[in-house]
Formats: structure tokens, sequence, C-alpha cells
């Protein structure tokens, strides 16, 4: 029997972020900025700052105590990451430098392995550039074509608005978990359920889905899974790719060099397997040691807590700032992360966003990296204001009224 | 160099400006102003919003547009955001109505010792850093060809 989500206890876990209690422009700071990146835990710079002191060596390599150890604490976040997602084996989880870096990886040896003049890739029009670039220049390099399937007004895009989209000719459908400008989250289940029966593989963007959800790579049966550590409270520079081992065999590498190879000989050299394949070079070991702190750390906390704690901020901030006059929220999808894009008519989000700053409050304004988004509703940007678990309805409820000082200044 | 009479120099403006600032007790008084200014600023005529007249910044969207009479070189300027719009409009004036040698040899400093030098961070992304440059810029191709 499943128990019913606890009330975090948030004095405490805001504690055991050091940041929280940072004063900016003479206020406390309200951090809501976390779709950007997110905080991190004592734990995790611990973790860092420990393996700095005490570890610090390169891995796979070395026959002294030291290097094994290393290699020891890399492959233990190995491990933890393939629990974490609850993968099949820890051959199928990657390290590569984050979302972006995953990315470009798939696309490239995804595209030698099997995009041909004339096939297609399915993207949707709400994927952030990391997840529309990539494919947009895959297509133009390979002479396929990219299609991209709209949302509605709300923001959101269901299983069959893919289905209706799939040919003979499509490869590849690369698509957001949860989308980082309207917050919809996607049917990504169905939409691999539909994909596989056409024999499509699916590449699924989770940086923004997996931060407040508990995600599970065997039930969602999808082919990749993409997301950074820095958005899941761990450190930048370091991020995930995973891929059903089926297809991480088949697939070539993206760089080549040291760490990845099995023999190199003057005129041939053979290659390793599958994730080392794909870790060419000394990897961010440090970054993973502290990527897997960070996943220890939403183990402990309980996905169902945090999900329940930023649920009831959200909906408290969702119903302030709708009842703010004139104010726009952009996209309005049933089920979303806790973020919230707006805009007011007839001002620009910069000078918002420049005033709440003045307040302390950290948004991000602009067009979040997703300009078809932008230019789908016409507007020049948004300010975005992006929860975690660590922020309360005070902090909700701080924004709601520098939104209405800004307002005030500005009108 | 000598001023007529009347026309405050670079140094002189800036002085104004800050002094101006001193007087206010908290932030919002300050962007009280910055945007009062911007809303003041005349709009850009649309036919000197060209492609080229335009300094992009990440988020807000500036032009700029330079004339010379008489040897002295006069700015206008335009941003779609308010803020942006009043520290432009402070900038234009400081600058506008100067021979391109004293533009060139005088340091902006005001922006500084009014508590704003955020706005001119490389990272701030409002277009006004870039901004400074061009009209630098300008005065050094029209001090070449005087």
């Amino acid at each position: 029997m499943e128990t019913s989500p606890a009330t975090l206890a948030i004095d405490q876990v805001r504690s055991e972020f050091p940041i929280l209690s940072e004063m900016i422009n003479g206020q406390r700071l309200v951090y809501l900025d976390n779709a950007a990146t997110s905080q991190k835990p004592m734990a995790v710079i611990d973790a860092i700052s420990n393996y700095y002191k005490h570890s610090n060596s390169n891995v796979h390599r070395g026959v002294h105590s030291l290097s094994q150890t290393a290699t020891s604490l890399f492959e233990e976040a190995r491990e933890q990451t393939k629990e974490f997602i609850s993968a099949s084996s820890t051959d199928e989880i990657v390290f590569t430098k984050g979302t972006t870096d995953s990315v470009n990886l798939v696309a490239h040896s995804l595209g030698e392995l099997m995009i041909e003049k004339g096939d297609e890739i399915i993207i949707t029009l709400m994927e952030h550039h990391s997840n529309f670039v990539p494919w947009q220049h895959l297509a133009k390099h390979r002479g396929a074509k990219l299609t991209i399937v709209p949302f509605d007004v709300n923001g959101e895009l269901s299983p069959e608005d893919i289905a209706k989209t799939i040919n003979k000719k499509t490869k590849v459908i690369a698509i957001t978990h949860a989308s980082n400008t309207l917050g919809s989250v996607l049917d990504i289940k169905r939409i691999c359920e539909i994909a596989h029966e056409k024999d499509v593989v699916v590449v699924v963007d989770g940086a923004q889905y997996i931060p407040h959800r508990k995600v599970d790579v065997t039930a969602l049966d999808c082919d990749f899974y993409i997301f950074s550590a820095h958005k899941l409270f761990g450190p930048t520079g370091i991020g995930v790719l995973y891929g059903k081992k089926s297809l991480l065999d088949r697939l070539p590498p993206y760089q080549t060099g040291g760490g990845m190879i099995s023999e190199v000989g003057l005129d041939e050299t053979t290659f390793g397997r599958t994730p080392q394949l794909f870790e060419a070079g000394t990897p961010n070991i440090a970054g993973a040691i502290g990527m897997s702190q960070a996943m220890k750390y939403l183990n402990d906390l309980g996905y169902a807590n945090l999900e329940n704690q930023e649920n009831r901020v959200f909906e408290y901030a969702l119903n302030k700032l709708g009842s703010i006059d004139k104010l726009r929220i952009i996209g309005n999808p049933v089920d979303r992360v806790p973020l919230i894009s707006f805009v007011v008519d007839g001002v620009h989000p910069f000078d918002i966003g420049s005033l709440l700053d003045q307040m302390g409050i950290a948004v991000r304004t602009g067009h979040h990296c997703t300009q078809p988004i932008m230019q789908h509703y016409d507007i020049p940007g948004t300010v975005r204001a992006s929860f975690a678990f660590y922020n309360t309805e005070e902090e909700a409820h701080i924004l709601y009224e520098g939104i209405i000082k800004s307002l005030k200044l500005l009108s | 160099m000598t001023l007529e009479k009347g026309d405050a120099g670079i140094v002189v403006k800036q002085e104004e400006f800050v002094e101006q600032f001193s007087m206010f007790e908290d932030w919002s008084d300050k962007y009280e102003y910055i945007i009062s200014l911007g809303k003041l600023l005349k709009p850009l005529s649309d036919r000197y919003k060209t492609d080229d007249n335009i300094i992009k910044g990440c988020q807000s969207k500036v032009w700029l547009h330079a004339e010379i009479h008489d040897g002295k070189l006069y700015f206008t300027a335009d941003s779609d955001a308010i803020i942006t719009k009043g520290l432009i409009s402070m900038i234009v004036s400081v600058f506008s109505g100067h021979q391109p040698d004293e533009i060139l040899s005088t340091d902006l400093t005001f922006i500084d010792k009014i508590g704003l030098t955020e706005h001119l961070s490389p990272t701030r992304s409002n277009g006004l850093l870039s901004m400074v440059k061009q009209i630098k810029f300008y005065a050094l191709a029209y001090s070449a060809k005087a």
C-alpha cells in the first residue's frame, strides 16, 4: 500500500541549501529560476569537495590505490544513476556534459547509423533549442525532412498529434517530457507505444521533468532518455544519456580519443564498448559523484513528498498571478511541471525582471531558448517563475507582491 | 577644449546625473526616475529603426542613430523596454552634441557612480554596453574623417 505523501519539514530542507540564505540587493533571495538551474544541497557540495580532498585521481587507468578509489566512486555513480531511473544495466548509462551534449551525441550517432536522404525526423514546436537545433542540423546535413508538430492553445500536445505525423519514412521522434517554457507534460509512455508499432526510435529530453517527478525508463520504454545534473540539484557540466543497450551496441561513437578505444594501431583503431565508447577523454569524475549524491538526496526526500510541496506552492502561485489584471499566463496545460510563463500587456518582460531583481527575486526573462514558441504566440519573450521543492508559499506571495509593485512603477 | 556658454561638457553632464541620483533614497525612487526618463524619450522615427541601427541585446532591442552637424555628433536612440529606454536616454543626452574627440577621450563614469553598473555588465543582455561601444565607434569613425 502506498503511503500518503508527508509534509516536508521545509525549514530543515531549506537550511540544507546554503545559497537560499543569501541576500540579494539587500533582500533575502527568492530563487524562482529553477528551470534554468537548481540550487545544490550541502550533501552535493560536500561530496564534490571530499572527492577532491581525499580521492582525486584519474579513472579506469591506474593500478595505484587512489585511481582505484576514484574509479569505484565513479562507477558507483553510474550504478546509482541506473537505479535512479530504473534502467536495466549500467551499460545503458552514458555520462555526458549535460542535456545538450547528450542530444548532440544521439543526433550525430543515430544520424550516422540510420538517417538517410528522404528520411523523416519528428520533433515538436515546444522543444528547447537544445533538442531542436541538433535535429534541424542533422536533417539539413543528411537531406532528411524535419517535421515539427505544433501544440494547441493551452500548450498541449497529444500522442495522437504525433501518431498523425508518423509515416514509412519516419526514423526518429525527439521529444521533450516537459516543456521549459509552457510547463506541459507529455504522455511519453503512449508516444513510445505508438512509435514502436512503426519501428520509430524515441529520444526523450527529460531535463525539465526529472527534477519534479520520478522517471522509470523501463516503464516508459523510451529508447533514449536525456537529462542534466545541474537542474537536478547536482553540479553543472555533467549529464546523462540513457540508451537501450540494444541500440547503444549498434551506435557509432561521437567523439574519439582516449578512454574509448580497445586497441590503437597506426592504420586502424578498434573501439571499446558502451558506455566507455561514448565517454572519450577524462570524464567529469567529481561531477558524476556530485550528481549521484543529488540522486541519493532526492531518494531520501522522496519524490512523492517533494511533489506534494511543489504542487501546493505552485497552485497558490498560479491563483495569485492569475488574479493580476492584464497578466496573461502563457500555456495552460492540465498536466504540468511547476513553472509559470507570463506576459503583461504593454510591458516588456525585461522591465519586470529588472525590477523583481531589485527586490531579490530571481526569475528568468526572455525567450528561454524556445524562439519557435515565442514566434507562435507572437511575443518577444516572457517572464518565467519556476519552482522547486524548497520554495514556499511565502516566496510565491513575495513574487506576487513584487509583480504588483513592478507594474505600479512601470505604469 | 573650451566650452561655449550653456554647452556643458560630457564630464559636467555626467556630474549632474550623479547629483540628481544622490537625492533618491531607495531603489524604487531611482527606478521611478529612470522609467519617467524612458517615457519622455521621443520615439525614434521608424525610418531610423532599421536593421543597420539595431543593437541586438539578448532581450531588449536598442536602436541607435547618429548624425553629424557642424563637427558635432548627435545621437537618437530607442528601445522596446522602458528601463533600457530610460538608461539610453541618459547616455544619449550625455554624449550627444559633442565633437568626436571629446566623446572618444571621455569615459562613461556616471552609470557606475549612480549604482547602475549591473546594467552595463556584458551579461546583462540589454544591449546597453554594445550601445556605448557603438557611440565610441561612431566618434572614432567621424574623427578619422575630420
